[in-house]
């Protein structure tokens, strides 16, 4: 008899795919329906994002960063402000400070209730998805208070943010956070303890601290594995010292602790948001550094100074002396860093992003393997990737 | 002319009559399921639902449908057109045809047959060919994944739906599907001495209509949508009225067994002042009730849990309610005679 040759199935999984999060494309090799091989294959959102930085003034390419991970747009910008002050060497005053972690935890609130719904989405819950969206709508309406955009904030400035809040915010913000805690016990049991739930991801894709840290993983996803690693504790910036908060931490790896992970990081970010309230200094929300930061519009009604610089910035930019640096925040979905090499004019030489979502998709086919189909979307749920910022 | 007349025609124009008076009502019933589907789910989700198509949106099923009469019906290249075609055909079909033995009433029934209960059990087995021939008619991997899926799943979950409707003949005593009900007019209804099978029956139901949470030859997350993928226009309409037709035969069918038929829950005056069809229909839907609600709030089995739960749990449990009610019937002697 001749010997038969059997052969793997190859699934293109995706782009267009209501379970590869955009444009994720997966080429499969299933044999059965047991995963052997799963080559992620990126790209198809591919902007040139930091290309078209090095032609834009520092102040310009701003916008951008919304569009890396529109999920938690905040969050790009802050690590990029962040990036540009470490240069300039500008400091922000206390209340810009404020301002910006205050966003930062909405930011975070924003992704994990994506994340957490769409990945109880994949596995089939389609109840707690549609419960977040409402939630993020109020969310969004914060952010379209003090910026006037819902996603695209461009709300965070190079030296504080770019308005105060607006009149009686930080009560609606203080109301609202009250009240968060609600919708996380409702979406908890509905998922937390239900048996279908758990079957689906407790013991899938488990990841040891070793591997997860040669794997290059960061966030929630280093955070599963029993590592306490929080740039927000390990190096503090904005003043995130001054929080009590937690770290929470899994103790196996696997998909149901990033989940249990990412619910106490909510309900901690609320903790972070009513401690800034309680403690927000009064005072400017950027600095006063006029060659940085544009004077505000009455003064320049009356000073030609104001006016000057005013054109200035917004025609030719303020330049950045020669120099690089790494500046990293902790991102909702892990440790966001900018890379940013000034060569003394106003455009940034260069502007490397590294982006977490780009380094756990890398580990897929290692946590995918050997595991069914099926576990396959658990595990891309779980990992929260968004493509705006692996793609970039 | 006359014995043509009285042998052949008007037989057949009566049975032509009875079979429209169930099936035009039942077509109605899924277009209106669909919209009870929507309006439930869109309650639990915080959302309004269909209101814009007709008032509170009632029309909405109807304009769905006409959008999808009138789109055009692809036939993939590489598909088997033949099979491609006729598996929408045959889903639908067999969703139809089980209710000719569906009593709605003491009498109301098109075809009162003595293996009622058979025929019923043997046509929700044949539903897995439509999706097992979609799925590989259709020559595409996901709908292939999904046929082989839904074969897997039906088959495990018949055997146990198999025991359970052995369990309630036992306290019967006919394969008659009106004599079941007939028997709880007597007794009591069945899902008080049967509870643990009228709990399986009702699981296994929702996994033979291939519904949350077991729906996984159509898991949009993993499989798109299954062995529909290919589907569309009408072809795509059939399947899913012959779902939602099979969601109100298995609600009518776990009634049947379980809930007393068109029986009302009590025999005092208000309650059988109402006729049995209404009795009937309100059951069912509080059936259909559950099998929205079960969608709306459970995740998806993963394929292999699924399988497990039906030939680790319901089959063993199920055979053994098979023994332990012979036994008791044997034991008290309670057999039904006949």
């Amino acid at each position: 008899m001749a010997e038969v040759d059997i052969k793997n199935m190859t699934l293109n999984f995706g782009p267009q795919h209501p379970a590869a999060h955009g444009v994720l494309r997966l080429v499969m090799e299933l044999d059965g329906e047991v995963i052997e091989r799963c080559d992620p294959h990126i790209g198809l959102l591919h902007r040139g994002t930091e290309k078209l930085i090095e032609y834009k003034t520092y102040q310009q390419a701003l916008p951008y960063f919304d569009r890396l991970d529109y999920v938690s747009p905040m969050a790009m910008e802050h690590a990029y402000v962040l990036a540009i002050e470490k240069l300039l060497g500008v400091a922000v005053p206390a209340r810009g400070q404020a301002v910006r972690v205050l966003f930062s935890e909405i930011t975070r609130l924003l992704n994990h209730l994506l994340n957490i719904t769409s990945h109880a989405m994949d596995v089939g819950a389609i109840t707690p998805a549609l419960w977040g969206y409402e939630e993020r709508e109020r969310l969004m309406e914060f952010y379209e208070g003090v910026s006037g955009a819902r996603i695209h904030a461009n709300y965070f400035r190079v030296g504080g943010v770019h308005q105060d809040l607006p009149a009686g915010m930080a009560e609606d913000i203080g109301n609202y956070i009250d009240g968060f805690h609600n919708y996380v016990d409702d979406m908890e049991t509905l998922l937390t303890e239900n048996r279908i739930f758990k079957q689906r991801n407790v013991d899938i894709s488990v990841i040891g601290p070793d591997e997860a840290m040669d794997w290059g993983f960061s966030g929630v996803m280093l955070r599963c594995t029993g590592l306490p690693w929080d740039l927000r504790k390990a190096q503090p910036y904005d003043g995130y010292e001054k929080y009590d908060f937690d770290i929470p931490v899994g103790k196996n790896g696997d998909c149901y602790d990033r989940y249990l992970c990412r619910v106490e990081e909510m309900r901690q970010s609320c903790r972070i948001i009513k401690q800034v309230l309680a403690t927000m200094p009064d005072g400017p929300v950027s600095s006063a550094d006029r060659k940085v930061v544009a004077p505000p519009r009455a003064e320049m009604k009356q000073s030609m100074e104001a006016l000057i610089q005013h054109f200035k910035l917004y025609t030719e930019g303020f330049k950045v002396p020669a120099g690089e640096t790494y500046t990293a925040i902790e991102a909702p979905k892990g440790e966001f860093g900018v890379y940013l090499v000034a060569d003394g004019s106003n455009m940034p030489y260069r502007c490397k992003i590294r982006s977490p979502g780009y380094v756990h998709l890398a580990a897929l086919d290692h946590l995918c393997k050997g595991h069914l189909l099926a576990d396959s979307v658990a595990v891309i749920g779980s990992l929260d990737i968004v493509f705006g910022e692996i793609d970039r | 002319m006359a014995e043509l007349w009285s042998i052949y025609l008007l037989p057949g124009i009566i049975i032509l009559a009875q079979i429209l008076l169930i099936i035009v009502p039942l077509l109605l019933s899924v277009a209106m399921l669909t919209y009870f589907e929507r309006k439930i789910m869109a309650a639990m989700q915080l959302r309004m639902g269909p209101n814009v198509v007709g008032p509170f949106g009632l029309l909405q099923a109807f304009a769905d449908g006409a959008k999808l009469f009138f789109k055009e019906t692809v036939l993939p290249t590489s598909a088997n057109k033949i099979i491609f075609l006729i598996a929408p055909m045959l889903t639908f079909v067999l969703s139809l045809v089980a209710w000719a033995v569906i009593p709605f009433d003491d009498g109301m029934v098109v075809s009162d047959i003595n293996v009622g209960i058979l025929y019923l059990f043997a046509i929700s087995s044949l539903g897995v060919y439509g999706i097992v021939m979609a799925g590989w008619a259709s020559n595409s991997k996901y709908p292939f994944l999904s046929a082989l899926r839904s074969a897997a799943q039906m088959v495990s979950y018949e055997v146990s739906i198999g025991f359970v409707i052995i369990t309630v003949l036992l306290c019967v005593g006919s394969l008659n599907v009106s004599d079941v009900v007939r028997a709880q007019a007597e007794g009591m209804w069945f899902f008080i001495p049967l509870f643990p099978m009228f709990i399986i029956f009702f699981i296994s139901a929702l996994a033979e209509t291939n519904r949350h949470p077991f729906d996984l030859p159509e898991a949009e997350a993993e499989l798109v949508a299954g062995y529909q993928v290919e589907y569309s226009s009408m072809t795509f309409a059939l399947f899913f009225l012959g779902e939602y037709a099979n969601m109100i035969l298995m609600s009518g069918l776990t009634t049947i067994l379980f809930l007393g038929g068109w029986l009302p829950p009590f025999d005092i005056a208000p309650f059988n002042w109402i006729p049995g069809p209404i009795w009937f229909f309100l059951k069912i839907a509080v059936l259909l009730f559950v099998f929205v609600w079960v969608r709306a709030t459970l995740p998806r089995y993963r394929y292999d849990q699924l399988m497990r739960l039906g030939w680790k749990v319901f089959l063993p449990f199920s055979l053994f309610w098979v023994v332990l009610t012979a036994g008791v019937l044997v034991a008290f002697d309670l057999v039904p005679q006949t």
